[in-house]
């Protein structure tokens, strides 16, 4: 089953079917691609911060995009449009299911590998090429597409009605059809590989909670992600064969467009079939971060363990049926309204449960404040912070009000966005020496944290204020309404871009603290943390196959930490269950309890 | 002991910056500096009592949550004198903040529900007024059923310059309709009396918004969708598209003029109809 270990540079680093290599190749192209989602966002803020203002040398740069050194609107659209799908799905998908599901879920469950190491490295190219062919489209005539990242028809499926609707389109929907191409083979091999490859004493109920996150995603991205990949099939033939899956007849300033019978409607109920799925994809591997995070370095088990195995699957069985909340006011029969009001709000009682029980795992706990904790502890708040005002946007006649305007920015900037930022970051700091058997800076790190803690909350939580004033999203100038209160909305949108350009030069101290650690960082022990999976009983980094000649024996669950009675405050996943001294009533009763949870 | 005294330090800070991060929500938030437009109709009194009741329960969750983190954290920073308690689980605990955020919910569920049908679900009152909005990149049009109550039939084919909505002239309800060319005029509706707006579009997916009325609704090609309200408030007041439609998406503005209903039957029996304008 395990592939020969490779000898040549490109079979080892570039060509690799090693999942620890894999991981590492979709984390530094996540980067990447969010380092770009990144520079566009700027460009945005630098046009909602400063409308009509003359910048001569981006004029200079980017001739096209910036027509006499000004914004041209084409070119808002388009980074948008382009930013949000980098960030949703080569950014935070890429980084958090990618990276983690390769890196971990062999490490974790004590296998050599994943199932299928050749599929695997082929769903990493095949990301790799949906990435070239979406930064190809800024090069396509119109440039990028600028329908939002949500691509609604038929702004998107004729190409008179935007200048991105031309090839940047087309580019676009090759894109994500490519992407799920990959998604969906990484999705089969991480399930085939939790369900078959766990070693000996690995029992379900002995997983590590990021195992069950990635392994509940790898499910939900199996089931919602075809469904946009249909979707998008049938756009391109609505955009190129002339079908009319999407596309009525209409008239575009003058022009007969001869489609027949199109649903415009039936789009955003495929693409919302998998875009919300999409934010629970991006949130449930943060979610087992954060728990494997703070249970590490809060040195005690993770609280509620089956109930947070459980809320999970709660979380992913209702993400199916609550799409329609995007939905309530374009058209969409009202009574549906009603029925995915009561599911999008009943989804926020396994959230509420998830978020107590970290609180839980803090009271009492042993807190060591190092970088990924303080990533981990920055989630818990702007999970928080984000998933309340989802409250307000689940609840239709609220949405009315509410619906496409900053609002909504700030609710999902804060709770897929932020959060899940924070746990990737909490991710990466606690595996890095994992991953490249170094150390990362810890007073770069914290320094980082601050200034992202600070600088995200003082970016998004303004805009809720956007969001009550009625200012509506997706608008390339405010100028435009005397109901938009021009000096206060601009004065916000001000500090919300000064504040953005601050937040992305911290960035700048990861990458540089990533790439100078990964190279120059102090060597790292096995286990630095002093934590109890099994991925920290291997070298650092583990070798190809992972485990020399044994493979790991498992014989408890992974949160013993502090046990009473224990010489130290962890005991490794490899480590026997001792016979229960006499005198230790107590230990003994905790002893049968994980015995318990491992036959669950 | 150094690093002992740091994590102290930084145990501190966390909290503090919670601390902050909860003064400032509800200073800037009960201070109301930045708020909802001024309210001009009926449901929109109901609307704005459901956000301001989920604003009060989330803000009250929202400060007991981020206090609780703040003190955590500074409560159980690390010591290497003390151990942490191994504490796994807790049903009581569980099914606490399990019954508590699903008895809060079903409440906002039930009031959202009963008001979301009042306001989408209920049929609007026979003697309605009724108008008929239409969406084009990037400007609005409208039309009005005349003395009969009803519209013509419309078919896109029939566009032209002459007949921007495609009406066909030959419906016999179609003769008094009285449609408009964008941006010719604004749109009146009469104050404290049930609007029935419609909704179309020529090209793309439009939303007709209107801040002040509480009103948004999606104006979708291919189909016909509706809202209804009652304007409370004589004045001018502007509606955008909330549906993002093409590089003009930011100035798509319409205005509508709220008057007493004989002043704007008065302005309709002046226009010109279907039957005098397309011969």
């Amino acid at each position: 089953m395990v592939h020969q270990e490779p000898k040549s540079f490109w079979t080892k680093y570039i060509f690799s079917q090693d999942a620890k290599i894999i991981g590492i190749q979709y984390l530094i192209t996540a980067f990447v691609m969010g380092f770009l989602g990144m520079v566009l966002s700027w460009l945005m803020r630098l046009q909602l911060g400063w409308s009509g203002k003359q910048f001569p040398w981006l004029g200079k740069l980017m001739p096209q995009a910036f027509e006499g050194g000004v914004m041209k609107p084409e070119f808002y659209l388009a980074s948008v449009t382009i930013h949000g799908t980098i960030m949703v799905f080569f950014f935070l998908t890429a980084g958090l299911i990618g990276c983690f599901a390769n890196f971990l879920i062999p490490l974790q469950i004590g296998a050599r590998d994943m199932a299928f190491p050749f599929v695997n490295m082929l769903s990493y190219w095949f990301f790799f090429a949906s990435c070239l062919v979406l930064i190809a489209s800024f090069l396509a005539p119109g440039g990028p597409a600028g329908a939002g990242w949500t691509m609604y028809p038929p702004l998107s499926s004729v190409k008179e009605a935007l200048p991105g609707s031309g090839w940047g389109t087309t580019l676009w929907l090759i894109a994500m059809a490519l992407f799920i191409v990959s998604t969906t083979m990484g999705s089969l091999n991480y399930i085939t590989t939790v369900l078959n490859l766990r070693t000996k004493g690995m029992t379900m109920g002995r997983l590590p909670l990021t195992v069950w996150a990635l392994l509940i995603t790898s499910f939900l991205g199996l089931f919602s992600f075809p469904v946009l990949f249909a979707g998008a099939v049938m756009l391109l033939l609505d955009r190129h064969l002339g079908t009319s899956f999407f596309t009525p007849y209409i008239v575009l300033a003058e022009k007969h467009i001869p489609h027949e019978g199109g649903l415009p409607l039936l789009w955003q109920h495929l693409f919302w079939y998998l875009g919300h799925p999409e934010v629970y994809i991006v949130i449930l591997p943060a979610m087992g971060i954060v728990s494997e995070v703070i249970s590490t370095h809060a040195r005690k088990p993770i609280f509620g363990y089956k109930v947070m195995v459980l809320s999970m699957c709660a979380i992913a069985f209702l993400s199916f049926i609550v799409w329609g909340h995007h939905m309530f006011v374009s058209g969409m029969n009202p009574w549906l309204g009603t029925a995915f009001m009561t599911t999008t709000l009943i989804i926020a009682v396994p959230s509420a449960i998830k978020t107590f029980n970290w609180l839980a795992t803090l009271w009492g706990a042993n807190i060591q404040f190092r970088t990924p904790m303080l990533f981990a502890i920055g989630f818990i708040s702007t999970f928080v912070t984000g998933g309340l005002t989802g409250i307000f946007l689940g609840n239709p006649p609220v949405d009315i009000m509410l619906h496409d305007t900053y609002f909504v920015v700030a609710h999902f900037h804060m709770v897929m966005g932020t959060a899940a930022l924070f746990a990737l970051y909490a991710g990466v700091y606690h595996w890095f020496p994992k991953m490249f058997g170094r150390m990362m800076n810890e007073k770069l790190g914290k320094l980082h944290f601050w200034l992202t803690f600070i600088g995200a909350y003082a970016v998004f939580f303004p805009m809720h204020f956007l969001g009550f004033m009625g200012v509506p999203r997706r608008y390339y100038a405010f100028d435009q309404f005397q109901f938009i209160p021009q000096l206060p909305v601009n004065n916000i949108n001000v500090f919300i871009s000064v504040a953005a350009f601050a937040v992305g030069i911290a960035q700048l101290i990861f990458a540089i603290n990533f790439v100078w650690s990964a190279f120059r960082g102090p060597k790292a022990d096995r286990n630095p943390w002093k934590a109890n999976t099994l991925e920290w009983q291997a070298p650092s980094p583990p070798p190809h196959g992972n485990w020399g000649e044994e493979l790991p024996v498992v014989y408890r669950w992974p949160y013993d930490y502090s046990v009473p009675g224990a010489d130290e405050d962890f005991i490794p996943q490899t480590i026997p269950a001792v016979p229960a001294k006499v005198s230790g009533v107590e230990g003994k009763k905790e002893g049968d309890g994980k015995e318990d949870g491992s036959k669950a | 002991m150094k690093s002992k005294s740091l994590g102290r330090i930084e145990a501190l800070l966390l909290s503090l910056s919670l601390l902050a991060l909860v003064v400032i929500a509800i200073v800037t938030l009960s201070g109301r500096f930045w708020w909802l437009p001024p309210l001009a109709s009926e449901h929109g009194r109901q609307i704005d009592f459901l956000f301001t009741t989920t604003l009060v329960i989330t803000g009250a969750v929202f400060i007991l949550v981020q206090l609780l983190l703040a003190f955590l954290v500074f409560r159980y920073s690390g010591s290497k004198e003390r151990k942490a308690i191994y504490f796994t689980e807790n049903k009581t605990l569980e099914l606490a903040w399990t019954i508590i955020p699903a008895t809060i919910l079903t409440i906002l569920i039930f009031f959202g529900g009963r008001l979301w049908s009042k306001i989408q679900l209920s049929e609007p009152p026979k003697d309605a007024f009724k108008v008929e909005v239409w969406g084009e990149q990037f400007r609005w049009t409208f039309r009005y059923p005349g003395k009969d109550g009803k519209f013509g039939r419309v078919d896109l084919k029939l566009i032209s310059v002459e007949n921007p909505l495609g009406i066909d002239k030959n419906d016999p309800a179609s003769k008094d309709d009285i449609f408009f060319f964008a941006g010719e005029e604004n749109m009146r509706i009469p104050v404290n009396k049930p609007v029935i707006v419609y909704l179309r579009s020529k090209d793309v997916i439009h939303s007709f918004y209107v801040p002040h009325f509480r009103v948004k609704q999606d104006a979708v090609p291919g189909m016909i969708t509706r809202t209804w309200f009652v304007p409370t408030e004589k004045g001018e007041f502007e509606y955008a598209c909330a549906e993002l439609c093409g590089l003009g998406h930011y100035m798509m503005r319409g205005v509508i003029v709220v008057d007493d209903e004989e002043k704007v039957q008065q302005w309709l029996s002046e226009q010109l109809t279907v039957a005098d304008v397309l011969p």
